[in-house]
């Protein structure tokens, strides 16, 4: 598998892992490179050995051959003890040390290292901070008192607790209920935001992996890599029929997630205020030679969208605040497309209002700029692809641009197609219905 | 919350341990009440004693300064030294045998102590005798091969009961192997550890009234003549007297194990 990845923090190169008495290896021949202060996220299903990767790079299982390189060196012999020191490790079950208080849990690794006492008491604090645990109340109790949440928290700020440059994260938030998983997921990312380690997380979940992953790896058996790119590419361009069934039905959409409404084309529609006459209305709606025109209020939020017909069959003293139909579908351009074409099929409507915060007009997002998004990003990470490897027949250049017509792009996935609930074709003069 | 008991003002140390890391729920209302039973049933004891007419045999077999005093004082030695020896060897076995490298040797081990505990005591102490002679370090011996099982097997099954996600944890963390068996394994081991030994240590005073047959001293002087002349007062004594050392050592073991526990168990 290609890499584009330069400078790795880690690399993997050709390391294996065989158990005595073993017939297959666990992990064969495995070439990884990890981006630095990237979130990499190792997926597979059970059994593929994507834990015992994790624990091979911080060799809490000495690899049988092969050669770990951590920041330039070569650790692959170096004493593990110390190296573990610099890298942070959560499980699944946490592992809490029951007999510490949670603030001595936090602390085991500065004091490890010899920190002084104030330094490790700010550290502490510093860090149950962090993970939303007020220190006050939490740093003099007992792991026992905490809810499995909590614990995750405090398992999360102990890895932390030197500061180490890489995190190694074996399904953290596995055996976490979906409420709780899905904060601490949004907290994990935020903090991610923050602090940009380096973080190796192993999940069996291919959402999780979506959403927390800045690059995935996809593993079969023996850990062999089925694709290894960022999430947007792989669920554009699955290479094979593994990751496709991997992906599982829907992935196109999820694709969608990556994409928001601020950063796609918007479709101009003629508007007027409120209060002016039908007279202006129709002239406005004849000079853009379109079918629908939107009403706005005095602070240009949108009301109704007006036909021309409604126009046509209106006299000159006429309310335009009125006529026609009121606006009800808006999004807003922080939204991804997923939530938009959401929005479309839950209102019936072809094409949305894309609204500021304070609710002004901005421009309108049409079903065909949704679908076209979808086929842009799967002939790009077909380019990227057809570029990194002679495999794979290189593609119209034509369809890279926005513009260009979607439907003669092969689709390799096998996701229903979401064009097919309202019809692209009419989406202008469909708008509202 | 205050202790109930009126004991709150006689055993004020020990109520304010207990109060701090005990939950009212389990508060040792019997750990607190057992020294004045104690107290009482000594007291019984020794009006008994004091009260009955003595012939000139009862009267030298239970002389306190002669007899019992330094009876006693044989018989706590007795019960300290095999009591220490067996720490001395079997935490550090039970260690060994839950490393990895040994752990397959483990059947063999226990099933060696366990032999030692199955045989009948006075058999183990002619055994002895015949081969060591007579002597306090033949006692010792035969009551260090019969108490070191429960020790042995509590170290091994409280190492064993800590849970592998907090050694994981640990080891990830970047603990030594040295380090997770000295801050987390025998910690958490230690109620375990602890409730062996308070076994082993109620066994050793009541088996160390067997050393008088190989001459090791101890109470059982006393009731191996109160039995030899028929006399009963003097079997009674001694034997009471056996029993309070065995209930009071108890105690303090009971209380210790709540001492040592480490906090948030």
């Amino acid at each position: 598998m290609p890499s584009d990845i330069e400078d790795p923090i880690i690399s993997l190169r050709g390391l294996t892992k065989r158990y005595r008495g073993t017939a297959s290896p666990a992990v064969d021949d495995l070439w990884l490179d990890v981006a630095r202060g990237e979130v990499t996220v190792l997926v597979g299903p059970s059994g593929c050995g994507k834990s015992t990767t994790l624990r091979l790079i911080n060799r809490m299982i000495e690899p049988t051959s092969g050669t770990i390189i951590f920041d330039g060196a070569d650790v692959t012999k170096v004493n593990p003890d110390e190296l573990r020191r610099n890298i942070g490790y959560v499980i699944q079950k946490v592992g809490l040390f029951p007999h510490h208080t949670i603030g001595d849990n936090v602390a085991t690794v500065p004091r490890l290292l010899g920190w002084k006492k104030p330094k490790i008491a700010a550290r502490v604090d510093e860090l149950l901070d962090l993970v939303g645990l007020d220190p006050s109340i939490y740093r003099d109790r007992y792991p026992k008192e905490l809810s499995g949440g909590q614990a995750q928290r405090v398992g999360v700020a102990r890895a932390l607790g030197a500061d180490p440059p890489v995190m190694l994260m074996d399904e953290p938030f596995g055996a976490i209920d979906p409420i709780t998983r899905e904060r601490l997921q949004n907290e994990f990312l935020r903090l991610q935001a923050e602090l940009h380690k380096t973080i190796v997380f192993v999940t069996h979940d291919i959402d999780e992996a979506i959403k927390m992953g800045d690059r995935i790896a996809i593993l079969r058996e023996r850990s062999e890599v089925a694709q290894y790119d960022t999430p947007e590419r792989i669920l554009s361009f699955p290479v094979d029929d593994f990751v496709s069934d991997f992906l599982g039905s829907g992935s196109t959409l999820k694709g969608l997630n990556f994409e928001r409404v601020r950063d796609v084309e918007l479709a101009v529609y003629p508007k007027v205020r409120g209060d002016a006459s039908v007279a202006e209305a129709r002239r406005v709606l004849d000079d853009a030679d379109e079918k629908w025109l939107l009403i706005l209020d005095g602070r240009g939020r949108p009301l109704r969208w007006v036909h021309r017909r409604d126009l046509r069959a209106a006299s000159d003293g006429d309310d335009l605040t009125a006529m026609g139909n009121r606006v009800r579908a808006n999004i807003e351009p922080q939204a991804t497309l997923r939530d938009a074409l959401e929005e479309m099929i839950q209102s019936n409507h072809s094409s949305l209002v894309v609204v500021d915060g304070s609710g002004s007009y901005l421009g309108c997002l049409d079903i065909e700029v949704v679908t076209s998004a979808i086929h842009r990003m799967q002939a790009t990470a077909r380019k990227h692809y057809a570029d990194l490897t002679a495999d794979v027949p290189p593609v119209d250049a034509a369809l890279l641009t926005e513009s260009s017509d979607p439907t003669g792009t092969p689709d390799p996935t096998e996701a229903p197609d979401p064009t097919g609930t309202p019809d692209p074709t009419e989406s202008a003069g469909a708008a509202p219905s | 919350m205050t202790a109930p008991l009126s004991a709150d003002e006689a055993l004020p140390s020990l109520i304010d341990v207990v109060e701090e890391t005990v939950p009212a729920s389990r508060r040792p209302h019997g750990l607190i009440a057992a020294p004045f039973m104690l107290l009482a049933a000594a007291g019984v004891l020794w009006w008994h004693v004091a009260s009955a007419d003595k012939d000139s045999i009862e009267l030298s077999a239970l002389s306190w300064s002669d007899k019992l005093q330094p009876q006693i004082r044989e018989h706590l030695a007795l019960t300290g030294w095999s009591t220490l020896w067996v720490l001395l060897i079997a935490i550090p076995l039970g260690v060994a045998l839950t490393r990895p490298g040994l752990r397959r040797a483990s059947g063999v081990f226990l099933t060696v102590a366990n032999s030692g505990q199955a045989l009948p005591a006075y058999g183990l102490f002619v055994i002895l005798y015949m081969w060591k002679g007579r002597g306090t370090q033949t006692a010792i011996m035969a009551l260090v091969i019969f108490t070191l099982l429960p020790v042995l097997r509590n170290t091994m099954v409280g190492l064993d009961q800590v849970s592998a996600d907090v050694i994981e944890s640990a080891r990830g963390m970047g603990l030594t192997r040295w380090q997770v068996l000295r801050r987390i394994e025998l910690p958490l081991a230690v109620p375990v550890i602890l409730a062996g030994v308070r076994t082993a240590l109620v066994i050793n005073v009541g088996m160390a009234a067997l050393a008088t047959f190989t001459g090791g001293g101890g109470l059982g002087d006393t009731i191996n003549s109160g039995l030899k002349n028929s006399r009963e007062l003097v079997t009674l004594t001694g034997a009471g007297i056996t029993a309070l050392l065995a209930l009071t050592l108890d105690w303090v073991a009971a209380v210790a194990e709540r001492l040592l526990r480490p906090k948030g168990l």
